[in-house]
């Protein structure tokens, strides 16, 4: 059985949260200049100005991107055939995130939630994990702010309302979440499951490439009709007015109760950052 | 766009009377910042008859948790958080003269009421330009609740710190205005 060192995952995990923050992935730099060509809004293309600027000074300077360097969503997908020897694996994954986080200069975001007493070192991180064929360990590192997070919601359907009542529901949830998660944004949402497993996955629609389909034709099909009314709504760029609110509609399906049509939306910011490595 | 404004603060009723929705406006002088917990404290102490820990008058309050400065850096990266979380507050503040908020996002009407009555204006930055707003940040200084740590009052010399006019003193929003010249029915 292949062996890995916990204080291995922890060292990848601390370089990656840094990296997250201040290097903006090509796919989504390549989505400002795309919406700066598209938007027809002279304030919206400002905005895309800005936002490339942005990204660059981070880069150069590796500072975050944001100040709000996110609560650190962990993705790992475990083989089974893996050995993880010299510790913990959540205290592998949070020693990463405590280093990451201080060594990098990252805000340190995570309270308790009546206290509201900051934890100091951004720790616990979420963890989600797969157990998966094979020997080897990727993990995903998605930071989250949030201002965007503050905009998910997940809902339980009728069954008898059907795709229109999931599309209206995703084109509704933007408009009311307006300026608020940072536009320009990728919307993340996932059909089906139950309310938790809805949850997750429409998280982790927001980790595929942007503007990459499902490749369930129906489902590519909505996300390309619910790009087009989101925004058609006319709110832009930071919702100052103007075409491009959203950058992707990423959608996942799962099957679900045959008394339940769940839906989970997860709003992502245009600092959508996450970084992964195989160990 | 239209042309940018120059405003130094602190402001006063005439310094931004004239300001519409959709204004570019670049601020310059000193300004505080604040987030929900800090608006909290504030708030307590106006309602026990105790003085602020700065002078509200003609203040200008940020909605920013800045990261950690760098090592030879005032500050780290420095964007607007979502404004609607310090509406329960504002209208207290404005009442003690507050004339300027800084943030993101839709402030609920009895808010946008209040700036009409108090005479008070909200501005939006670009949320997440935060490494790129940092650099009209330059010095920065503790006022009060060192424990809220990001979430402290700082005062900040600002120069050429480049927002937009929400809310003018008309009740105008720029939000509203922006999306119905844009939407496509």
């Amino acid at each position: 059985m292949r062996e890995i060192d916990a204080k291995d995952i922890t060292e990848a995990v601390a370089r990656l949260c840094v990296e997250a923050n201040t290097d903006l992935s090509a796919d989504v730099v390549g989505a400002f200049n795309s919406g700066l060509e598209n938007e027809k809004s002279p304030v919206g293309r400002a905005v895309f100005k800005a936002l490339l600027a942005n990204a660059e000074i981070a880069r150069s300077e590796k500072v975050p991107m944001c100040q709000d360097t996110g609560f650190a969503v962990i993705f790992a997908e475990i083989g089974q055939d893996l050995h993880i020897k010299g510790g913990s694996f959540t205290e592998a994954i949070n020693s990463g995130v405590r280093k990451g986080y201080q060594d990098g200069f990252l805000r340190k975001s995570i309270c308790d939630p009546f206290t509201r007493a900051n934890t100091k070192d951004n720790t616990p991180a979420v963890i989600i994990t797969d157990i998966v064929e094979g020997d080897k360990l990727t993990l995903t590192i998605a930071p989250k702010g949030g201002g965007s997070e503050n905009m998910s919601r997940v809902m339980m359907l009728t069954p008898s309302g059907g795709k229109k009542a999931v599309m209206d529901y995703i084109v509704q949830r933007c408009q009311e979440a307006g300026s608020n998660p940072c536009p320009p944004v990728i919307v993340g949402a996932c059909i089906g499951g139950t309310p938790e497993k809805a949850a997750i996955l429409a998280k982790k629609a927001l980790l595929r490439k942007i503007g990459t389909k499902n490749p369930d034709p129906d489902l590519a099909a909505m996300e390309d009709e619910l790009l087009t009314r989101i925004n058609n709504l006319g709110m832009g760029p930071q919702g100052l007015g103007g075409s491009v609110y959203a950058m992707a509609v990423h959608l996942e399906k799962h099957p679900c109760h045959i008394a339940s049509l769940p839906l989970a939306v997860n709003i992502c910011c245009h600092a959508s950052r996450h970084k992964e490595v195989t160990l | 766009m239209s042309n940018i404004i120059k405003l130094k603060t602190p402001f006063t009723n005439e310094s931004i009377a004239s300001l519409k929705a959709g204004d570019m406006v670049s601020i310059s002088g000193e300004i505080y910042t604040a987030r929900d917990a800090a608006h909290k404290r504030l708030v307590d102490l106006l309602d026990a008859g105790k003085e602020l820990p700065f002078d509200i008058k003609g203040a200008v309050i940020y909605y920013v948790g800045p990261s950690p400065a760098k090592p030879g850096k005032v500050i780290g990266s420095a964007g607007p958080t979502t404004s609607y979380r310090m509406d329960a507050y504002a209208e207290r503040l404005m009442e003690v003269g507050m004339k300027g908020m800084i943030g993101k996002g839709k402030r609920a009407k009895d808010v946008v009421d209040a700036m009409v009555k108090h005479k008070a204006v909200y501005f939006a930055a670009i949320g997440g330009a935060a490494a790129l707003i940092a650099r009209s940040i330059k010095s920065v200084e503790l006022v009060a609740y060192e424990d809220l740590g990001p979430e402290a009052i700082r005062r900040m010399v600002v120069e050429d710190f480049q927002v937009m006019v929400i809310n003018d003193l008309s009740g105008a929003d720029l939000y509203e205005m922006g999306q119905a010249q844009y939407k496509v029915s």
